[in-house]
């Protein structure tokens, strides 16, 4: 059984007249244990999938399931199922820590103790501060919480709406240990996240943009799967550079990269034939082969597409 | 029942830790039925009044100082032309004009009839209203007196008259306070109960934390009678508060039994707390919900008969007056504080208000839905 399946989900905002679709068919799937991440900016379509599988919203089209559950008709038996975290922290500022735990645990009508073993990596480091409103923690320290109250009941799927947006990146590599740990104990990880580096972490990343995802596999095939060369170029100039290499006939593709220019090479091109080309006008440019990324491939699909 | 415990813990604890809250519970109750009753007063004082006396005889003086003798009127002017005096009343210094003519006197002594003359600045209404019956009466009174003086009334009325003496049932000294404060502890009622609740789940759709009580398998029922019971308990401690400040600052003692009013408030609370979760469902934030509160509210106010007498009213605003579950409240407060109505006599009144709160709780239900 398939811990997540999604067939043909359809979003759709506003009134008949002028609306925006927040998901146009998507379909995808996730193996039980899997950390399963969603890659995508922005406005992509990230949260209204997440509150679709989270029974929080009705979706106009397509059908899904969670744990074997269909998400319209059985919803009940997936609110006590999975765990949810949504992108804003709404745990109760005004409770302290532990009492927010506390409150999680009895509507889920389970305790603190029956699964502390679970919680207890995350929950001890916040521990000592058990008494502390949930309002006056820091960023890193809220989101702990939030996880410790999204787990208090065991969930077999856990749903994480960008957990790490906003986050330092010390945090954050912490944070994505903690789902390390986590799916090691068998738990089912859904993490949406807009970060492309993150992607590396996952298990599988579906790559979504606009409502359509562009790409579903492991880390590695997608990027083994980019399939061309890749260049890096910089000189002193790097406008102009950006606007010549436009203008280079073995240019498929080239974006501000960072300190870097990025470069598609099309197959009949080669790394020589750029720094040939460039001796002309950037005689003060480096040029050297890199490997792709997740978001050079992101660029990629999203433009093929 | 665990969860429920459990909810119910956690909103108390909730309210007991927003000081504000705490404030806006007990201290607003207070302070309005403290100052807000002495206020709202019916009762005219000081109309300022100026006399244009054409006469400047010792009739028109006697009429004169036994108007301002009755307390009600203040003298800002004694004026020698009208002109003068209406230019008072243009600025707003004067509230009425009594013309005194130039024969008064005379006319009196040797014809047994004058008039004199009342210009009313009718700006405020009420005011108007009430200064020109009192300075009526008190003309009239003194019109007795003249003719007491003058004539010589025969042991046996020539022609019959009518005398009327009367007394005023249930509240004998017609003391406003008696009818004010049991109102506006209604009101106050009112507000803590459909205010506080609706505005307290509002805040948490507003913060998110709804969003996060919506995935979790807690029954629709459990949430929302975690919402209600604390604020019915809030607004029964409201009522006894405002029933001891209505004791000790005024004396006023219900005629009936406490638990009358209880009961009654009991099921009133249902039913507008009802009220107050129907609003929370169709708003999504604070700003929202407080207008709309306020827009119910001030009608509730005006169409509940607390400052103004319903049977006055046209009918389509009877017919408000019907749907307005304050209207009720005011009622029930009045017959059992001041008459000492039982339950039974108050039985018309309980059943609409559970009708009322049955339709709204049931709506409420219905409309709060754990996803979009």
């Amino acid at each position: 059984m398939k811990a997540v399946l999604a067939e043909n989900l359809v979003k759709r905002y506003g009134d008949k007249r002028s609306h925006t679709e927040a998901l146009k068919e998507v379909s995808f799937e996730v193996k039980q244990g899997e950390l399963f991440g969603i890659i995508g900016p922005d406005g992509a379509g990230k949260t209204s999938l997440f509150r679709i599988l989270t029974t929080l919203l009705l979706p106009d089209g397509g059908n899904a399931t969670v744990d074997g559950y269909d998400v319209v008709k059985d919803f009940k038996s997936i609110r006590k199922r999975v765990g949810y975290m949504p992108g804003r922290f709404s745990l109760y500022q005004d409770l302290s820590v532990a009492e927010n735990l506390e409150f999680f645990a009895t509507i889920f009508e389970t305790s603190i103790e029956e699964n502390y073993e679970l919680i207890k990596d995350i929950y001890s480091q916040i521990e000592p501060f058990k008494d502390r409103k949930a309002g006056k923690l820091s960023g890193g320290m809220k989101q702990k919480l939030a996880l410790s109250c999204a787990l208090i009941h065991r969930p077999s799927v856990l749903f994480l709406d960008e957990p790490t947006t906003g986050v330092d990146a010390v945090s954050r590599m912490e944070f994505w240990d903690m789902l390390q740990g986590l799916k090691k104990q068998g738990i089912t990880i859904l993490v949406s996240t807009p970060y492309m580096d993150e992607a590396s972490l996952c298990d599988r990343v579906a790559l979504i943009q606009t409502g359509n995802i562009l790409s579903i596999n492991s880390p590695e095939n997608i990027i083994s799967n980019f399939g061309r060369s890749l260049v890096a170029v910089r000189s002193n100039k790097m406008f102009d550079l950006l606007k010549d290499l436009k203008y280079f006939e073995g240019t498929e593709d080239v974006y501000a990269f960072g300190e870097y220019h990025h470069l598609v090479l099309k197959n009949s091109s080669s790394l020589a034939e750029v720094k040939e080309f460039l001796s002309a006008r950037h005689f003060d440019s480096e040029a050297t082969m890199v490997t792709p990324g997740i978001e050079d491939c992101f660029i990629a699909l999203m433009k093929s597409s | 029942m665990r969860t429920l415990k459990f909810l119910l813990q956690k909103e108390f604890r909730q309210i007991f830790r927003d000081p504000s809250i705490l404030r806006i519970i007990f201290i607003m109750p207070m302070m309005q039925l403290i100052l807000l009753p002495q206020a709202a007063d019916y009762e005219m004082k000081n109309i300022q009044l100026t006399v244009v006396d054409h006469d400047h005889s010792s009739y028109s003086q006697q009429l004169t100082s036994k108007i301002t003798a009755s307390g009600y009127f203040k003298l800002t002017d004694y004026s020698a032309s009208y002109k003068s005096a209406i230019e008072d009343i243009e600025r707003e210094k004067s509230d009425l004009i009594l013309t005194i003519p130039a024969r008064f006197e005379k006319d009196l002594v040797k014809e047994n009839e004058s008039k004199v003359f009342m210009a009313v600045n009718a700006i405020n209404g009420v005011k108007a209203n009430l200064g020109g019956a009192y300075l009526g009466m008190i003309i009239q009174d003194y019109n007795r007196e003249v003719r007491l003086k003058w004539i010589q009334f025969p042991r046996l009325n020539p022609e019959p008259t009518i005398d009327i003496t009367y007394s005023n049932w249930f509240n004998p000294l017609m003391n406003y306070k008696f009818f004010m404060v049991p109102g506006i502890l209604v009101v106050l009622i009112t507000m803590v109960g459909s205010f506080l609740a609706t505005l307290n789940i509002v805040k948490e759709k507003e913060i998110g934390t709804i969003e996060q009580i919506n995935v979790t398998p807690i029954k629709r029922h459990h949430f929302i009678l975690g919402k209600l019971i604390p604020f019915w308990i809030l607004g029964m401690v409201i009522l006894t508060i405002g029933l001891s400040i209505a004791r000790l600052f005024y004396g006023i003692l219900p005629a009936g039994h406490f638990y009358t009013i209880y009961a009654f408030a009991a099921i009133y609370l249902f039913s507008i707390l009802g009220l107050g979760l129907l609003i929370s469902n169709y708003t999504s934030n604070q700003q929202q919900a407080m207008l709309i509160s306020f827009f119910l509210m001030m009608i509730f106010i005006l169409l509940s008969g607390l400052y103004t007498s319903i049977d006055s009213m046209p009918e389509w605003a009877k017919i408000l007056t019907r749907l307005n579950p304050v209207t009720y409240f005011v009622e029930v407060m009045r017959m059992v504080v001041l008459k000492g109505s039982t339950l039974r006599d108050i039985l018309p009144q309980t059943l609409t208000v559970l009708c009322f709160g049955m339709v709204l709780n049931c709506w409420a239900v219905l409309s709060y839905h754990k996803r979009s």
